[in-house]
């Protein structure tokens, strides 16, 4: 990673170009061929540093509701549940933490409805008994882009 | 009131754009409308805030901040509103929320913290603790990362837009 995808990276987390030719306006911000611009996204891409480009919606404005949910699971079975969690597409964060709540997963669904049913499921499917679901009360910061 | 039209427009970028010199009109095909409508929605969703950041998502880790933290503050009710303004002002803390307490654990103000390694972390979480007066927390590292995936919408609906909006 050089000056030029850094400088690429600061730009493009947050104001990617909604316009027909993105990369030719790309290109001129950062004096390079607008060819280039698409090589080096590619190729930050393949790497593994950009997940994708594309939204970050707003939950909320969309009409679907999330949550943070806490599960307590016995340590030996910790891989297996995480298994069922992960597997629905409403999950999309599953990370395990050092702490008595060892599963921490966030989910977003169409409805309330729709979540109960899904964490329902889950505590059936996985056999898991301690799961505590935690809707943000109140929301001070959402922010996903780094200065690199 | 999201349209049929706008749910085919979200379920088509929701995972990402492709990477080809024009994207948008690629999109726009896939879904059966004009590149001109693509783009002037996806800059309303923009400017009304339905979408917060269009843009390349990061690999936190690859992009050399490698751990992060889920800390957890147990914060006077009536402290909440000025202790989450002053944590969400650090670069680090990516998110800041109120949660409800439960049943032994008496955390209600959570907050995801990224450095470049633990002591890192450990010094912006002293920071805010310092500065907050807010003693009482506990830091969760991440021992392991089972998925982290864009969110989908709108999940079970057909991808093509086809006709008018009801």
């Amino acid at each position: 990673m050089d000056d030029i995808d850094r400088e690429l990276l600061n730009i493009i987390q947050t104001d990617f170009p909604i316009v027909e030719q993105p990369y030719e306006v790309l290109g001129q911000r950062l004096g390079i061929p607008a060819c280039e611009a698409l090589k080096r996204v590619r190729a930050l891409v393949e790497s593994g540093i950009i997940r994708r480009i594309g939204p970050s919606f707003d939950t909320r404005k969309l009409g679907h509701v999330s949550a943070l949910v806490a599960a307590r699971v016995p340590i030996e079975r910790l891989e297996e549940v995480a298994g069922v969690v992960s597997s629905y597409p409403h999950v999309t964060h599953n990370y395990a933490r050092d702490c008595e709540y060892n599963l921490w997963f966030t989910l977003i669904c169409e409805n309330h409805d729709r979540m109960n049913a899904i964490l329902q499921d889950i505590k059936q499917k996985a056999g898991v008994e301690e799961m505590v679901c935690l809707p943000a009360r109140r929301v001070f910061k959402i922010q996903v882009n780094f200065t690199i | 009131m999201i349209t049929r039209k706008q749910r085919a427009i979200i379920r088509a970028i929701q995972g990402g754009i492709p990477l080809c010199e024009q994207p948008f009109h690629e999109i726009a095909r896939r879904i059966g409308i004009s590149t001109d409508e693509l783009i002037k929605q996806i800059e309303m969703w923009k400017r009304d805030g339905t979408i917060r950041r269009f843009g390349a998502v990061l690999d936190h880790r690859r992009a050399g901040f490698e751990t992060n933290a889920m800390v957890v503050w147990n914060v006077p009710d009536e402290q909440v509103e000025s202790f989450g303004c002053t944590a969400a002002q650090f670069a680090a803390v990516s998110h800041c929320y109120e949660r409800p307490r439960f049943e032994g654990f008496n955390y209600n103000m959570y907050t995801m913290i990224h450095g470049s390694c633990r002591r890192e972390c450990e010094e912006t979480v002293k920071t805010i603790s310092q500065i907050t007066g807010i003693s009482d927390y506990r830091v969760l590292y991440t021992t392991a990362e089972f998925k982290k995936a864009s969110p989908v919408y709108f999940g079970d609906d057909d991808l093509t837009y086809q006709g008018e909006d009801c």
